[in-house]
């Protein structure tokens, strides 16, 4: 389902070429608005159609089984935390709304800057541990799971 | 070469690829490596790059030991089930103990996990996924790693590895070019984590024209993961563990969720269950331990996923097809329903966009199912990918030379995607094998073991003319025609693409040969491999987006090879489904219960090709029946 750019809503502004991660959204040196190069290394992602502050990019099934008449648009909110899709069928007989989370935590606020936490002990660098553990695994004081402690053993052959 | 040389000096940890390995080593370096210099190399924009792009529904990998429902060993025996036993159990061990903390980690930054209302634990999808309102992922990972990072250069494609001049099978960086600006771009760095992603379309999609990008795995991945490691000479494992997906058919939408959650089922064209009939022939192909057709339900061992697969495929092959999905009755529940559509529009939008287009309501209609062309991959029911040593305190010696998730090449090391033998790893599991490659790194690098590194102006040179000559080979041929793309000197990329696609579908196990192939067929593709490889020398790109292109499909190219050669070498058909040796059709336990492991020499390009032993996890009490 590749995408498309409509002449009159977009501007040119580029928040679309700058997303997409296929490299296909470029500008056209003549029109000097976005459109979709290579639509064959397209995968609907609809991060172009996301970023796009004009709404400008839309989506029409790939011409090689994808009737047309159909269509999925989406607003993805970041302040208000939430994505809303709305999708249409191609003979009008499905109409759905639906509305999903994207986060929990006002953007980029609550993940740690690293560089100040208190630098780890060597007991912990010689250890096996990473950032944050043993407790984010169990979120209790247990310790990391080893060979030992669920007694085992590692054997080669077959054994099943 | 008409653009500008950038060079970035003393990088201690370069990460190559920021999807969701990279993410993970980038945050995780900052915390081993207070005052390292730690750089990120993407070829998109980290924010919406690699495979978790468009976001998932699911994390497919958590234990949940927080809850007290699995402990590693667990996933170990699921995973080496799942994939005929041929898994690192170090690995799988190593990243299973520590992917819940990830897990943790994301929900606190704000990635909504659903709960069970019931329990209050995470709602579960099955034993290991759980279900999340994942748009975001990808957005909310990378805000991590930028925390962490000093530097991230967007838009770098990575063609290869620097090596070290001052001692030999070191790396020293990496080079590559900004497809925005065409500069040339020097990292050099005492470390590198290979984060990049695995194969698609490098077999001929069932798509064809405008739809070739809708492939499974994201058109994206390009098998970076294998080509920049290939070429560096680092040994490869289980290249042949190529994966064939049974999924929605033409917009591969995910079936996971239907079946695990929703709990649809599958049914032939003539509305019978139709695979149990194909398992007593199959339990004779691949042994009683693989598939116990009596006891498989009272065991309640999952089915492996390649299995499942030829009951799929020969069903089809009798002429019974199509395959449904029997949503018709999980679809009256409203509830249900709303979750079978979220699924798609959390992670394949292109699923949701087909049904609109085709007017195919599952509520009063059973969609149809395929199977899918194969990909090379490490992350997902299979585990391609780089020889790397686990951790100390799990890993026997065949498995372990010093630094967690080290390539055999010194300095470089693989996650996700890149590091073989771990599969199921998904994209929780992916991000915690870059946090403990990161950590590897870091110690390697405060243990001495970079010191003295070189990197002469003459490699860079060389490299740096050989990432452009696509472009002045355009130059030079281009007026030789008068217009269009058909010239006697050189093919463009999509033509080389092409070319790739239709060669390893017919030799090496494609979908037009129903994943069929053997030994004679698997010699005549290495044959017009090489000649491929040898025009890939006069491909010609007319911008830096086509060049952009050149690179991946090189990178694809050193892939397939890899597959072909690994194929070739494991003489017998251990994952039936995913691909069949004619001429060895049946599982060898005496003879290939082994990983398989490659080299090929960076200075002739010969591969050679060993045997390594495959080590299971046992407890106290099996090794006393054993």
């Amino acid at each position: 389902m590749p995408t498309f750019v409509y002449m009159t809503r977009c501007d040119g502004c580029g928040h679309c070429v700058d997303i997409c991660p296929s490299d296909i959204m470029h500008i056209d040196t003549t029109t000097r608005r976005a459109y979709n190069i290579e639509p064959n290394m397209c995968w609907e992602c609809y991060s172009c159609v996301k970023a796009c502050p004009h709404n400008a990019i839309d989506v029409r099934g790939y011409a090689d089984f994808a009737p047309l008449g159909h269509s999925v648009r989406v607003i993805r909110d970041e302040e208000k935390g939430v994505i809303a899709w709305r999708i249409k069928f191609r003979n009008g007989k499905k109409d759905m709304n639906l509305l999903a989370p994207i986060t929990t935590k006002p953007w980029g606020t609550a993940i740690p800057q690293l560089a100040d936490e208190s630098a780890p002990s060597k007991d912990m660098v010689d250890s096996q541990l990473l950032y944050n553990e043993p407790k984010y695994v169990r979120m209790d004081d247990g310790g990391l799971h080893t060979l030992e402690s669920n007694g085992l053993k590692l054997k080669e052959g077959v054994y099943y | 070469m008409g653009y500008k040389t950038v060079i970035e000096d003393d990088i201690d940890v370069l990460i190559t690829g920021a999807g969701m390995a990279g993410t993970g080593a980038a945050f995780e370096s900052r915390y081993w490596g207070k005052d390292k210099k730690i750089v990120i190399a993407e070829k998109a924009n980290m924010d919406r790059s690699g495979a978790v792009a468009q976001g998932l529904y699911a994390i497919n990998t958590y234990m949940g030991t927080r809850f007290g429902e699995n402990n590693p060993e667990d996933h170990v025996r699921y995973a080496r089930m799942d994939l005929m036993g041929m898994v690192r159990e170090d690995l799988l061990f190593d990243m299973a103990r520590h992917v819940d903390s990830a897990v943790h980690q994301f929900e606190e930054w704000g990635l909504p996990l659903m709960r069970d209302p019931k329990t209050g634990a995470y709602q579960r999808e099955g034993r290991w996924q759980i279900m999340i309102h994942g748009e975001s992922y990808k957005p909310i990972v990378a805000e991590a790693a930028k925390k962490s990072a000093d530097k991230v250069f967007n838009r770098i494609c990575v063609t290869h590895l620097l090596m070290d001049d001052a001692k030999e099978n070191r790396v020293a960086g990496a080079v590559g070019f900004n497809v925005r600006t065409g500069d040339y771009h020097v990292f050099k760095s005492k470390t590198v984590i290979c984060a990049a992603g695995g194969a698609s379309n490098i077999f001929k999609p069932r798509s064809v024209g405008e739809g070739a990008g809708r492939v499974w795995y994201a058109p994206w991945s390009s098998g970076s993961a294998y080509g920049l490691l290939i070429e560096a000479g680092a040994k490869m494992t289980q290249m042949e563990n190529r994966i064939v997906l049974a999924r929605f058919k033409d917009g591969y939408g995910p079936v996971g969720a239907y079946f695990l959650h929703l709990k649809t089922y599958t049914q032939n064209g003539v509305g019978e269950e139709y695979e149990s009939k194909w398992f007593p022939e199959l339990s004779k192909m691949v042994g009683k331990e693989y598939l116990d057709t009596e006891g498989q339900h009272l065991s309640h061992k999952p089915i492996p996923t390649c299995l499942r697969n030829h009951a799929f495929i020969n069903e089809v092959n009798a002429g019974r097809g199509p395959i449904h999905m029997v949503t018709m009755e999980a679809f009256q529940d409203p509830h249900l329903e709303e979750i079978g559509w979220h699924n798609f529009l959390g992670m394949t939008v292109g699923q949701a966009v087909l049904w609109a287009a085709t007017d195919v309501d599952p509520k009063y209609e059973n969609p149809e199912l395929t199977t899918s062309e194969p990909y090379v991959m490490g992350s997902h029911a299979t585990g391609c990918g780089a020889w790397v040593s686990g951790p100390e305190d799990l890993s026997p010696e065949e498995y372990f030379w010093g630094y967690n998730r080290m390539t055999t090449v010194e300095g470089l090391f693989g996650a996700g995607d890149a590091a073989g033998g771990t599969p199921h790893a998904f994209s929780s599991g992916s991000f915690t094998e870059g946090r403990l490659a990161a950590k590897a790194a870091c110690k390697y690098i405060d243990d001495g073991k970079a010191e003295g590194i070189k990197v002469s102006q003459e490699q860079i040179d060389r490299r740096g003319k050989q990432i452009f000559k696509p472009m002045e080979h355009y130059k030079i041929y281009r007026n030789e025609i008068t217009a269009g793309s058909v010239n006697p000197n050189y093919i463009n990329p999509r033509q080389g693409l092409d070319r790739l696609q239709k060669l390893m579908d017919e030799y090496a196990g494609g979908v037009t040969v129903s994943y069929m192939t053997n030994d004679k067929l698997l010699n005549i593709g290495l044959k017009k491999m090489k000649m491929l490889e040898e025009d890939l020398e006069k491909i010609a790109a007319e911008d830096i987006h086509e060049l952009l292109r050149a690179w991946e499909l090189k990178h694809r190219q050193l892939s397939s090879e890899a597959v072909l050669q690994h194929t070739l070498f494991r003489k017998e058909t251990r994952w039936p489904g995913y691909y069949y040796r004619g001429d060895a059709m049946k599982l060898d336990d005496q003879n290939w219960h082994v990983l398989t492991v490659s080299r090929r020499d960076p200075k002739t390009g010969e591969y050679t090709m060993e045997k390594a032993p495959c080590y299971h996890l046992i407890s106290d009490e099996e090794e006393k029946v054993a």
